[in-house]
């Protein structure tokens, strides 16, 4: 593979992935570099898992190319699944069996000898902070103890690259954050990961470059920073009102204050430089909305302002 | 890489997993065996050695003894190769793990099915020693039942792990224990010679691999073996098992892999 990047783990050129009539991914480019956190940001069924299963050599390629460390995942999918750490959507945990054991035997499915599957599990656990749960079984473990077990186990290889669908759906917010800080030590150690995630915050926090997807498409490539400067204004208004009160005309309040306005069902979002003077540009003119908030732009801006949707509905 | 040794080491998978049981499962094997064999072997037995005649004039434990072990073997693979199978594709999501390391389907099926010819060996040594025990065993050449026993549980085994891999609820697996395994274990020549059934039904016995696996066993304990007919059994088996291996790993394939 003579890249330009000749360091390129993944490339993806007009990829494509089918299901009968439904079109999942509709023609992806996109290039995987050793050493950084590459995320697809994109609502559900915007075809990201399809992705990460066509990468995971499990779904078939339905047309381009695809190529993970210079290899055909068609004919080199042993080879290629052996470089690879999963961390799955939905956990592949066996709940009867212990912590250890989970990581034991999943360590066996790539042939690494017993005796050296000992030590690897306990650094394992040691790291993800499970070293006391050691023993036991897994059922009753809390969801973030899960994940982080299938993080550990899925470092069992010494991975290149890790693929991470969604790593915290699911969790409440301060298990994301232990989540987080662990993934954010595995990419400062060095390590490539591969997320996909509907959160905002989450492509924020641990992404250092990302793509926005929608409807199989990757509508928008960048740093969180890049996008964000791109596709949307340093600060957001957000407007509420009580029911009736919202101002048929808004442009009519906003005109010279602000650069674009985004109606919402439950609230309006003015995209300024200056969230302050617009909010006081408006107070002067007279609006008074239930609520008014100042805040930061963020990726859920840059993929309104994109596709007209939200990330979450 | 050789094909097997990837597609053993779903087996120690399997096996942590049998270690949380085997005690339960121990001692069925063994209590299974001895109650079938002191309710009919000896129990009925003694009415039946009364009032009609065997085929070749033998008691009717010798008969049904290597009759039960057979089918036993056959309920068990069953079993083992659908729920088990379903739930390593649907709820527990065994498989999903496994695929993703280097494993490939085919790997997953054989483990798997690997796995079964352990489970099948073991209760098929505990029952022959059962039966040897009643005095069941007329001939040295009974210890091959057990491996013939083993292909019998296989030739239902792979096929039925073939379905559980296509089927996307369980409600199936019981109609199949009712309506399939249960006549099969009753009218495949178990208890009583398929020539007392009713022409259709003798010719829809043949077809079935259980006859020919109670048979095959039947012969080998009794050391009454003609060399054309067990060879046809045999070969009958080993067909089925071919067949579900097949089928096996096409309907692994399009639910794993899409």
């Amino acid at each position: 593979m003579s890249d330009r990047n000749g360091d390129s783990l993944i490339q993806a050129r007009g990829l494509v992935k089918r299901f009968g009539e439904l079109v999942a991914v509709d023609g992806i480019d996109f290039d995987l570099q050793r050493g950084e956190a590459f995320g697809f940001l994109g609502p559900n069924g915007a075809g990201k898992t399809s992705t990460m299963r066509m990468i995971g050599c499990v779904s078939p390629v339905t047309d381009g190319t695809l190529r993970i460390f210079g290899l055909d995942p068609a004919k080199d999918g042993v080879a290629i699944r052996g470089r690879l750490g999963v961390v799955p959507q939905m956990d592949t945990l066996d709940m009867e069996l212990t912590v250890r054991e989970n990581i034991v035997i999943y360590g066996r499915y790539f042939g690494i000898p017993r005796r050296q599957l000992g030590p690897r599990a306990d650094e394992l656990l040691e790291f993800v902070e499970l070293s006391e749960r050691a023993n036991d079984r897994v059922e009753p473990l809390s969801g973030g103890m899960k994940r982080r077990l299938t993080i550990a186990r899925s470092l069992v290889n010494d991975p290149e690259v890790m693929l991470l669908d969604e790593p915290t759906t699911g969790l409440d917010p301060q298990a994301r954050h232990v989540v987080w800080d662990r993934l954010y030590r595995l990419k400062r150690q060095g390590t490539t990961l591969l997320l996909t995630t509907h959160y905002m915050d989450e492509a924020e926090q641990l992404c250092d470059r990302l793509v926005v997807m929608d409807r199989g498409k990757i509508v928008a490539e960048g740093s969180p920073r890049d996008l964000i400067e791109r596709y949307s204004t340093r600060e957001v208004v957000e407007l509420r009102f009580d029911d009736g009160s919202r101002p048929e005309d808004l442009s009519f309040w906003t005109e010279g204050l602000v650069t674009r306005v985004e109606s919402l069902p439950d609230r309006v979002l003015l995209y300024t430089q200056d969230g302050d003077a617009a909010a006081h540009g408006l107070h002067e003119r007279g609006l008074v909305p239930e609520s008014i908030l100042v805040r930061r732009s963020t990726l859920e801006d840059v993929f309104l302002h994109l596709t007209g949707r939200s990330l979450i509905e | 890489m050789t094909s097997l040794a990837l597609a053993l080491r779903p087996l120690e998978y399997f096996f942590a997993q049998y270690r949380r049981v085997w005690r339960g499962t121990a001692v069925t094997s063994v209590v299974t065996p001895v109650v079938y064999l002191l309710a009919l072997g000896v129990g009925l037995g003694v009415f039946v050695d009364r009032s009609a005649s065997l085929p070749g004039d033998i008691s009717y434990l010798d008969f049904v003894a290597p009759g039960l072990m057979a089918a036993t073997a056959m309920q068990v693979a069953v079993f083992e190769a659908s729920w088990p199978v379903l739930s390593a594709i649907k709820w527990d999501r065994q498989y999903h793990a496994m695929l993703a390391t280097p494993l490939r389907v085919r790997d997953v099926v054989i483990g798997h099915q690997a796995f079964f010819v352990f489970r099948l060996l073991l209760i098929s040594t505990v029952y022959f020693v059962v039966i040897a025990a009643f005095g069941a065993v007329e001939s040295p050449l009974g210890i091959l039942a057990i491996p013939v026993t083993v292909l019998v549980g296989l030739a239902f085994a792979a096929p039925m792990a073939a379905w559980a891999a296509h089927t996307e609820s369980e409600v199936s697996f019981v109609a199949i224990f009712r309506f399939v395994i249960l006549p099969m274990f009753l009218f495949s020549g178990t208890f009583f010679p398929i020539s007392t059934l009713p022409a259709p039904l003798e010719v829809l016995a043949w077809l079935t691999p259980i006859w020919h696996g109670v048979t095959l066993c039947r012969d080998l304990t009794l050391g009454d073996l003609s060399a054309g007919a067990d060879l046809m059994h045999l070969a009958y088996l080993l067909a089925w098992v071919t067949a579900g291996l097949v089928a096996a790993s096409l309907t692994y394939r399009r639910r794993l892999v899409v």
